[in-house]
């Protein structure tokens, strides 16, 4: 039987957590011998980078009435594939908000945010995020079928390339599906890295003193390739946007490194940064909390210690 | 307008998590419960609908009588009668399985739940309420306004923002921006001694068959200690960085 993947897309192009997403039920197919299946949705980009990740078939659905996202029509399309019992998202915003309809429409159970491969394929059995990030869940889904979410940047990307064949598949979704219409559109800066998806997030708090500081964090994520990041007190008092919120009522992210200036680590703010993999903290009192839930830390002010810290990164990858 | 505003009782946003012995459930020991962070700004918003357009608001969780200080707190910040659906909370699929029950025999205009509750972080409840009644979804919606018989509702996306239209009756799934901080009602001595007499329905739950087992919990592994570096030796933060954490 084939894992059904929802390879989900940004104007045509994969994203990074369509792979993860592969990757993922390559993980689940290596344990219990199934193959794995991409489904992707008015995608223009080329097949190949889904066989990397171990996607044997790619079934391509073209349709003018999902170029505008609706939960119920995602869900309706994906569902009408009817391919194996098992279906994996990335948790993504849209991915996870049609998700639950999906497990509906199908009849199966729903597992969201996996963190970890599955230790047992039959019953499936893995770990997923709870009490943002201060507990970790096993669960298992012990019979029947199964809508799975993949964490961004928590499994990541694993390479296993197959040779792969693209097939076109049709779905009956129409216009009339649409219970949600879009009016207009507001992308995010161009160029800027999706927070969420970041390997590397620069973030900014309160001890930047203003928004008109901003530059040098923004020169900082601009020359290691990073999204940027905020503090609660920082969005509530429109310094930036709420958008770059991380933190428990904010966007929660795993990037590979999270910077930290000016932020003095409050729980709230741990928990949507706390399953980053390496943290620096910079901050000018030696007792911010941060420091203790740090695996690196400066102490000084930001305004000394940031401009150096941008000469030096710019002298690294100069090297 | 009739609006339904699903609360979740959570522990405070700064309770440490603690989980018992056995492994399969939370520590309630010494944790504050509050209204999920989420719930409380789609609450404030339904709120201030009811003051400026003559909403009524109904609030309903999923708990046992434990959980009636965080719906009688929901009252006294303005909601007028309050659901409770006497079960131990189960899965997102049960708790949207009695939400919608409940939405669709009061014929509620609005349902509004916090996008994701803080502690099972399960983000499921607000989309299987709409794929259960059928209703259009907003998830993730950081403005809300209502004219007539319909919403316009600003969605925050991976990519940006939408602006999204939708009929009667629309479930929301809601997030901080919906309001801001500033707007969130802390509540008065007059709406405390008012939430005291303001209807509570306990209802009983529909049965639903869960496929689903918690094998358990744990806690996440301790990071090591911090490594310190002189704010004037930067230069050797880049080489750990590279050499070491091999991040960069």
């Amino acid at each position: 039987m084939a894992i059904l993947v929802y390879a989900e897309s940004h104007e045509g192009q994969y994203k990074k957590a369509a792979f993860e997403a592969i990757s993922y039920a390559k993980s689940i197919a290596e344990l219990s011998g199934d193959s794995v299946t991409a489904v992707a949705i008015n995608a223009t980009d080329s097949s190949d980078s889904l066989y990397r990740y171990g996607a044997s078939k790619v079934l391509k659905i073209s349709s003018e009435a999902l170029k505008s996202f609706s939960p119920s029509a995602y869900a309706k399309a994906i569902s009408e594939l009817k391919e194996g019992d098992t279906i994996v998202l990335p948790a993504t915003a849209d991915a996870s908000s049609f998700a639950p309809i999906l497990a509906l429409k199908t009849g199966f159970s729903l597992v969201t945010n996996l963190t970890a491969a599955p230790s047992s394929a039959s019953p499936f059995t893995a770990e997923r995020k709870s009490f943002s990030g201060k507990g970790i869940e096993t669960i298992q889904v012990t019979e029947g079928g199964k809508v799975l979410t993949v964490l961004q940047n928590a499994f990541g990307t694993k390479e296993n390339p197959v040779s792969g064949t693209e097939e076109t598949a049709n779905v009956s979704v129409s216009d009339s599906d649409l219970k949600e219409k879009i009016t207009k559109t507001e992308p995010v800066s161009t160029g800027a890295v999706d927070l969420k998806d970041a390997e590397i997030v620069v973030s900014g708090g309160r001890g930047m003193k203003g928004p008109e500081n901003w530059g040098m964090i923004e020169e900082l994520a601009n020359l290691l390739g990073a999204a940027t990041a905020c503090s609660k007190p920082v969005a509530d008092m429109g310094w930036r946007p709420h958008s770059e919120h991380v933190g428990q009522t904010g966007k929660a992210i795993s990037p590979k490194l999270y910077i930290a200036v000016g932020i003095s680590g409050a729980i709230q703010h741990l928990a949507g940064v706390n399953s980053s993999k390496t943290i620096v903290v910079i901050n000018s009192d030696a007792e911010a909390p941060f420091f203790k839930s740090a695996d690196y830390g400066i102490v000084g002010d930001a305004f000394e210690v940031l401009p150096k810290l941008n000469e030096e990164v710019k002298k690294f990858k100069g090297a | 307008m009739k609006i339904l505003v699903c609360i979740s009782s959570v522990p405070d946003t700064t309770a440490k998590i603690n989980f018992t012995a056995d492994g399969k459930s939370l520590d309630k020991n010494g944790v504050q419960f509050v209204i999920n962070p989420h719930d409380e700004y789609c609450l404030t918003r339904a709120v201030q609908l009811q003051e400026t357009q003559g909403a009524t608001v109904t609030v309903i969780t999923v708990g046992d009588a434990s959980v009636e200080p965080v719906i009688r707190k929901a009252l006294a910040i303005g909601a007028n009668d309050a659901i409770r659906v006497n079960a131990a909370s189960g899965d997102g699929f049960f708790v949207a399985t009695q939400i919608a029950k409940a939405a669709k025999d009061g014929a509620y205009d609005i349902i509004l739940a916090g996008r994701e509750s803080i502690d099972f972080n399960g983000a499921e409840v607000p989309g299987f309420i709409a794929g259960m009644l059928d209703y259009p979804f907003i998830n993730g919606c950081i403005n809300l306004k209502v004219e007539g018989n319909s919403v316009e509702a600003i969605r925050e996306s991976d990519s940006g923002k939408q602006t999204i239209t939708a009929n009667f009756p629309v479930v929301i799934g809601g997030e901080n921006g919906l309001v801001e901080d500033s707007e969130l009602k802390i509540p008065n001595m007059r709406g405390i001694m008012s939430a005291r007499t303001k209807p509570l329905n306990v209802v009983e739950p529909e049965q639903t068959v869960s496929k689903l087992n918690v094998v358990g919990y744990q806690k996440p592994a301790e990071r090591g200690s911090v490594k310190m570096i002189d704010k004037d030796n930067v230069a050797e933060l880049v080489r750990l960085l590279h050499e070491e954490a091999k991040v960069i």
